[in-house]
């Protein structure tokens, strides 16, 4: 039976690791190559490298830090910011990315999604999608990655998700806002709503404090992975102590 | 010498690294010379089944990789190639084993693509899986697949079983990615270099 995915996420500014509360504030946590190795030795199922000022700034990702994170990894890994061309993200795919995962450019230009999924597979097409919960619904947000440049956009979440979808998504990566860096527990009603409307892979993000937020996002939640950040930086949670818990409760994990 | 296809996939780097963390050396390579001179060819593989064709045929390297004699290795798309045609657009393939690779249905509780860590299932002695936990888990990514017959020697379940390992003759494939599996996959490498296949 297929694994549910642990998948820690680490947020690239200048080369570095950071974190910020709910996107904003930025601390550096670590070296780059140092942590996703770590996180491969403490048993990560894959991980996710956002460069969260590449997409604001209208950057590509440097591609340098992508090949040295290939040639340490026995993992899959994503990367994510600023890829907005096919040919910004065959560099990536080529350098050893197994995915790439695209938010605000996707946003500006639907159709990159098809070109993407055309060229290299919709197995390798991640959109991630920044919501927000506003007056009773959830709304995507653009060029989150700086408080002063995010922009509310037309869509509502759960349309984006259907459309991302149909559009030749492989995978949809849902952060929830509201519930980034506040460590309260995954938004299960809207990952919930989204699962509904889904047939690819589901990852949930935002809001991982507990290992029982995990074993809920995947009982509860119906998700095929759970991504969070400052509890694996900040050693809160142990991904081993995580993994053997949910073993243990008979969710299906990689050990 | 071992040979990796360049087939202008996206994969190529990760198998590359992956020999190289185990200190194996090989060439990437679209000379049809060079290839039939190596000691065992790789044909790694990322993207859909007509991109992956159109490749091999703009480099003239579909006669080549059929007539191979020597231990061939396909991954991932670089395995659903090996059959004799795929849905996914399609296409012809090689036609090395015979199949025709589907798309994998979802349902509910069954996402598609099949993304992530599973087990194999195998009621035989796999030379590739040669000191491998029978329960060891291998990273997938793909939304066709291979169906299980006389050629499968592990299979995988997804909603509906299907082919993870396949061999006809000197030539092998797994769906899943060695170079992205851990341990189990270095070790699944390994075999294919030094010969259990």
């Amino acid at each position: 039976m297929l694994a549910r995915r642990i998948i820690p996420c680490l947020d690239v500014r200048d080369g570095q690791v950071v974190k910020g509360t709910q996107f904003r504030d930025h601390e550096v946590v670590g070296d780059i190559i140092e942590l996703a190795q770590r996180y491969r030795d403490e048993g990560a199922d894959e991980l996710v490298f956002y460069d969260i000022t590449a997409s604001s700034d209208g950057r590509t990702v440097s591609t340098d830090w992508v090949t040295r994170v290939a040639r340490v990894l026995d993992i899959p890994f994503c990367v994510a910011g600023g890829i907005r061309s096919l040919a910004g993200a065959r560099e990536i795919l080529h350098g050893g990315a197994d995915k790439i995962s695209i938010n605000s450019p996707a946003l500006e230009n639907p159709a990159l999604i098809t070109e993407l999924a055309t060229e290299f597979g919709s197995q390798c097409v991640v959109v991630g999608i920044d919501s927000r919960q506003e007056a009773g619904d959830y709304f995507v947000k653009q060029y989150t990655g700086d408080p002063n440049k995010t922009q509310a956009t037309r869509w509502r979440t759960i349309d984006w998700a259907r459309e991302a979808q149909k559009l030749g998504a492989g995978e949809v990566v849902l952060n929830c806002m509201n519930q980034d860096g506040m460590r309260q527990g995954y938004d299960l009603t809207q990952l919930k709503l989204v699962r509904a409307v889904l047939t690819v892979p589901l990852v949930a993000s935002g809001g991982a404090g507990t290992i029982a937020h995990f074993h809920d996002v995947f009982r509860l939640g119906g998700v095929d992975g759970a991504l969070a950040a400052s509890v694996f930086h900040k050693g809160t949670i142990k991904i081993p102590v995580l993994k053997q818990q949910l073993i243990a409760d008979s969710i299906s994990i990689r050990p | 010498m071992l040979a990796i296809v360049d087939s202008g996939g996206a994969n190529i780097a990760s198998v590359r690294f992956a020999l190289e963390r185990l200190g194996i050396h090989s060439e990437l390579t679209a000379d049809p010379a060079v290839i039939r001179a190596a000691e065992r060819v790789i044909l790694p593989g990322v993207g859909s089944a007509v991109e992956g064709m159109k490749r091999l045929q703009a480099k003239g390297l579909v006669d080549c990789v059929r007539g191979l004699t020597q231990p061939v290795l396909g991954v991932c798309l670089g395995m659903q190639l090996l059959f004799e045609a795929s849905a996914e657009g399609n296409t012809p393939t090689l036609g090395i084993i015979p199949g025709h690779v589907a798309l994998l249905p979802d349902s509910p509780g069954i996402t598609v693509p099949h993304m992530g860590w599973n087990t194999l299932t195998t009621g035989r002695e796999v030379g590739l899986l040669d000191g491998i936990e029978s329960d060891a888990r291998f990273y997938f990514v793909h939304s066709f697949a291979a169906p299980v017959n006389a050629f499968t020697q592990a299979s995988c379940q997804h909603g509906t079983p299907f082919a993870a390992i396949v061999q006809r003759g000197n030539f092998s494939g797994c769906q899943f990615h060695p170079e992205r599996s851990g341990a189990a996959g270095a070790r699944l490498l390994q075999n294919f270099v030094e010969g259990r296949v």
